[in-house]
């Protein structure tokens, strides 16, 4: 009797010991995504750069170097421009990148999505942008000045239709 | 060669890898709480699918309540949560916890089969398929934060369709979808289906699959565990009940988040690294866990070998076999029986246990030449145990008293027990041995004949020392007959780690057996049926 209240007092407190890690291990310890003072623009967007050429019409002579199947008239290359993208806080840079297009013939639209992490506050942003390998300097171009609240996602999205950049 | 002058002296030199020797600790310290057959540790595949059981009872509940859409699915669960405390709270909580209960049960089963070597050789495939067994336990769960549609969902959704933009397989970003607002009821109505029915279906054929090569699966927890468990998750759920975080919100970005680090213990690396170095990562833990088996690989035995001249397909060894890897099926020969014994040499793990299965290895038959059985291993026949008894014997010829230690080498080495009075015979596993082998030594001058062996519930061919005990009994054939004196047979298991108490038991024993022998026969009581078995 004696030994079985001790052996249910032992197995009272292996319960208590897995309840307690779990417990802990599904809350604690938490992650700290942001500072208290941080907020976090978001870009997010997709986008097909341009042809690295513009078709061009075939003279008689070049035509005649190619195998007989493949005589098109008109040369138009499939490959599309690397895209660049520079995005400036204030008049510093806070990211650069280059994305070459994807694909097997580097033909296809680019899908960029960065989380850009910032003090909150009120911000000049300026976004640069070349999506023309045959272009020197900006293709697109946004400018404005901003404020951002704390835990805010500005999202930035961009669409060639409607013009370029827009905030969300 | 005795490994020591006198049995007291005997004192365990080896060096024991630490990890196998902390977990034999624990399992000594949930023996003393528990005992053998409630030890947590011994019940960690019945654990795990009790916690599976009380998820989806708890989960039909949540299921009843929750509203499957976007716009409804945050209130639905606060309505549990709060307005409904007393059951839908306590479901959700019990929904949460017994989730998380499942992956700690989980990775100590792991832990437990990498640290007693049970996962190379003929166990690669258990361990091999326990892999995506836990990609798809995590990936539920992860589905199952993701339903809650507070803050922590949206963070995992963003995170989880990074990840997945980063694989080549889905064409067009989800990241964008998500935070342009384009994503659809339709894709959370998807949510909800994987995690209500497509992932708990490939997770019971990922399982089904897991012990295929095993038999006698056991897949009820004792009872004694699982009213404990249970209670302890109810008293759990009440005192520290699940919550949700703030609803989500896609202009906003958390602070801070409480994590359930059972699940989500990814989402942080892909925040700080990228999603593509987290699969990397991700991925090559798991390609390193599956191919362990193999770093290095383990040799089995040979598998065993029917004789069919003793072998009357009577299909006891096919119910031993702990590894399904026996068939009963229709004579090829033209002997009167109906049926023979089949080994599938893949699936053979060379444990032995048929051997003790079957009846033909009665070692008093075919005194004067070869013993041939029904089915008997290559490297160790049942005539190779009884011309070792016969030779244990000899060794004792002249002793007041002559013990004769049977064991296998998988929990504390039985040679290293010989010594003055006590000769060792070593097997693959106790479940090798035919219970007729016991009487036989017992009637050919033994004075006491002491079985050892892996701890009880804890047998390294998952069985043999349950058959073993089941022969002895008189529960399992072939039992152990009447002829052979009970209290002359003494069972003590132990593991690598328990030498000394073997030794003490064993001297023990010796002394018991030099008493029992100093009373003359006509004073002795009537032979008892005390079979002593102890654990050490
Ligand atoms: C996902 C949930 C899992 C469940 C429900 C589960 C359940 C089981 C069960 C019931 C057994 C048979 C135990 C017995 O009767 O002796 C078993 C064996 C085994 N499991 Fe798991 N398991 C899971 C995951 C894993 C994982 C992740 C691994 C390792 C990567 C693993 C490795 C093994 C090994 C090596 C065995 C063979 C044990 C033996 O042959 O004695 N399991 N498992
Ligand atoms: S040796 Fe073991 S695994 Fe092989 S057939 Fe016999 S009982 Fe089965
Ligand atoms: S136990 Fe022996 S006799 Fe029975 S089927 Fe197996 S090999 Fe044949």
């Amino acid at each position: 009797m004696g030994s079985k209240i001790f052996r249910l007092l032992l197995q009272a407190v292996n319960y208590s010991v897995f309840m307690a890690l779990i417990w802990y291990f599904s809350l604690y310890p938490t992650y700290r995504h942001l500072d208290d003072n941080q907020a976090v623009l978001t870009l997010a967007f997709g986008h097909a750069a341009k042809r690295i050429a513009e078709c061009a019409t075939r003279s008689a002579d070049e035509l005649a170097e190619l195998a007989p199947n493949m005589r098109m008239a008109i040369d138009c290359p499939r490959e599309r421009s690397p895209l660049e993208l520079e995005i400036s806080l204030d008049d510093e840079p806070v990211t650069r990148l280059t994305i070459d297009a994807p694909g097997l013939y580097q033909d296809q639209g680019v899908d960029v999505y960065r989380d850009i992490i910032t003090e909150a506050g009120r911000h000049h942003l300026s976004i640069w942008m070349n999506d023309d390998i045959n272009i020197e300097g900006p293709t697109y171009r946004f400018d404005k000045t901003v404020n951002i609240e704390p835990m805010q996602r500005l999202v930035v999205s961009f669409d060639a239709n409607s013009g370029g950049f827009s905030l969300q | 060669m005795p490994a020591c002058q006198s049995i007291e002296f005997c004192l365990e030199t080896d060096v024991i890898n630490p990890v196998k020797r902390s977990y034999r600790a624990l399992e000594a310290w949930f023996n003393l709480s528990f005992g053998p057959a409630w030890n947590p540790l011994y019940n960690l595949g019945t654990l795990a699918f009790f916690f599976f059981w009380v998820v989806l009872v708890s989960g039909l509940y949540l299921f009843i309540f929750f509203d499957t859409s976007i716009a409804g699915a945050y209130a639905s669960v606060e309505y549990m949560t709060h307005e409904q405390w007393y059951m839908g709270g306590v479901m959700r909580s019990l929904h949460r916890y017994a989730s998380d209960a499942a992956v700690v049960t989980i990775l100590l089963h792991m832990l437990r089969e990498f640290s007693l070597d049970r996962y190379r050789s003929f166990r690669w495939f258990s361990w091999f398929t326990g892999v995506p067994a836990l990609w798809f336990v995590i990936t539920l769960g992860i589905t199952g934060y993701w339903l809650v549609w507070d803050e922590l969902a949206l963070y995992v959704a963003i995170l989880s369709s990074q990840l997945m933009d980063t694989l080549p397989i889905v064409a067009g970003s989800m990241t964008r979808d998500f935070l342009v607002g384009h994503l659809t009821d339709r894709f959370f109505t998807l949510m909800a289906f994987l995690h209500l029915l497509g992932q708990p279906i490939i997770l019971v054929v990922a399982i089904w699959i897991h012990v295929k090569r095993l038999s006698h699966v056991k897949i009820s927890a004792p009872r004694g565990l699982a009213v404990g468990s249970l209670l302890a998750l109810l008293v759990l759920s009440i005192i520290k009940p699940a919550e949700s975080h703030g609803p989500a919100d896609l202009s906003s970005v958390p602070l801070v988040l409480n994590l359930d680090w059972f699940y989500l213990n990814v989402y942080p690396l892909v925040d700080q690294w990228t999603a593509g170095q987290t699969w990397m990562l991700t991925l090559g833990v798991t390609f390193l866990l599956m191919i362990l088996p193999w770093l290095p690989p383990k040799k089995r035995g040979p598998a065993a070998q029917v004789y069919l001249e003793a072998c009357n397909g009577c299909g006891q060894c096919a119910d031993d076999c702990p590894f399904d890897a026996i068939d009963i099926l229709p004579r090829t020969d033209d002997a009167r029986w109906s049926h023979e014994a089949v080994v599938d040499p893949d699936l053979c793990a060379s444990c032995g246990i048929c051997v003790g299965s079957c009846p033909s290895s009665n070692p008093f038959r075919q005194r004067n030449q070869d013993l041939v059985t029904g089915i008997d291993m290559p490297n160790y026949s049942a005539n190779g145990m009884r011309t070792q008894t016969d030779a244990a014997l000899a060794t004792l010829i002249d002793k007041d008293t002559g013990i004769v230690v049977f064991g296998c080498d998988n929990a504390y080495e039985v040679s290293r027990l010989e010594s003055e009075g006590i000769a060792a015979v070593s097997v693959f596993c106790t479940g090798m041995l035919p219970a007729t082998l016991i009487e036989y030594a017992l009637k050919k001058g033994a004075d006491g004949v002491f079985v050892t062996g892996c701890r009880t519930g804890d047998c390294y061919f998952r069985y043999g020392n349950v058959w073993l005990d089941q022969r002895f009994e008189g529960h399992r054939k072939p039992r152990l007959r009447g002829g052979a004196e009970r209290r002359r047979i003494r069972i003590f298991r132990g593991a690598e780690t328990d030498g000394k108490k073997i030794t003490q038991a064993l001297a023990a024993f010796q002394k018991e057996i030099a008493e029992l022998d100093d009373i003359p026969a006509s004073n002795e009581v009537a032979a008892d049926d005390a079979r002593v078995s102890q654990d050490g």
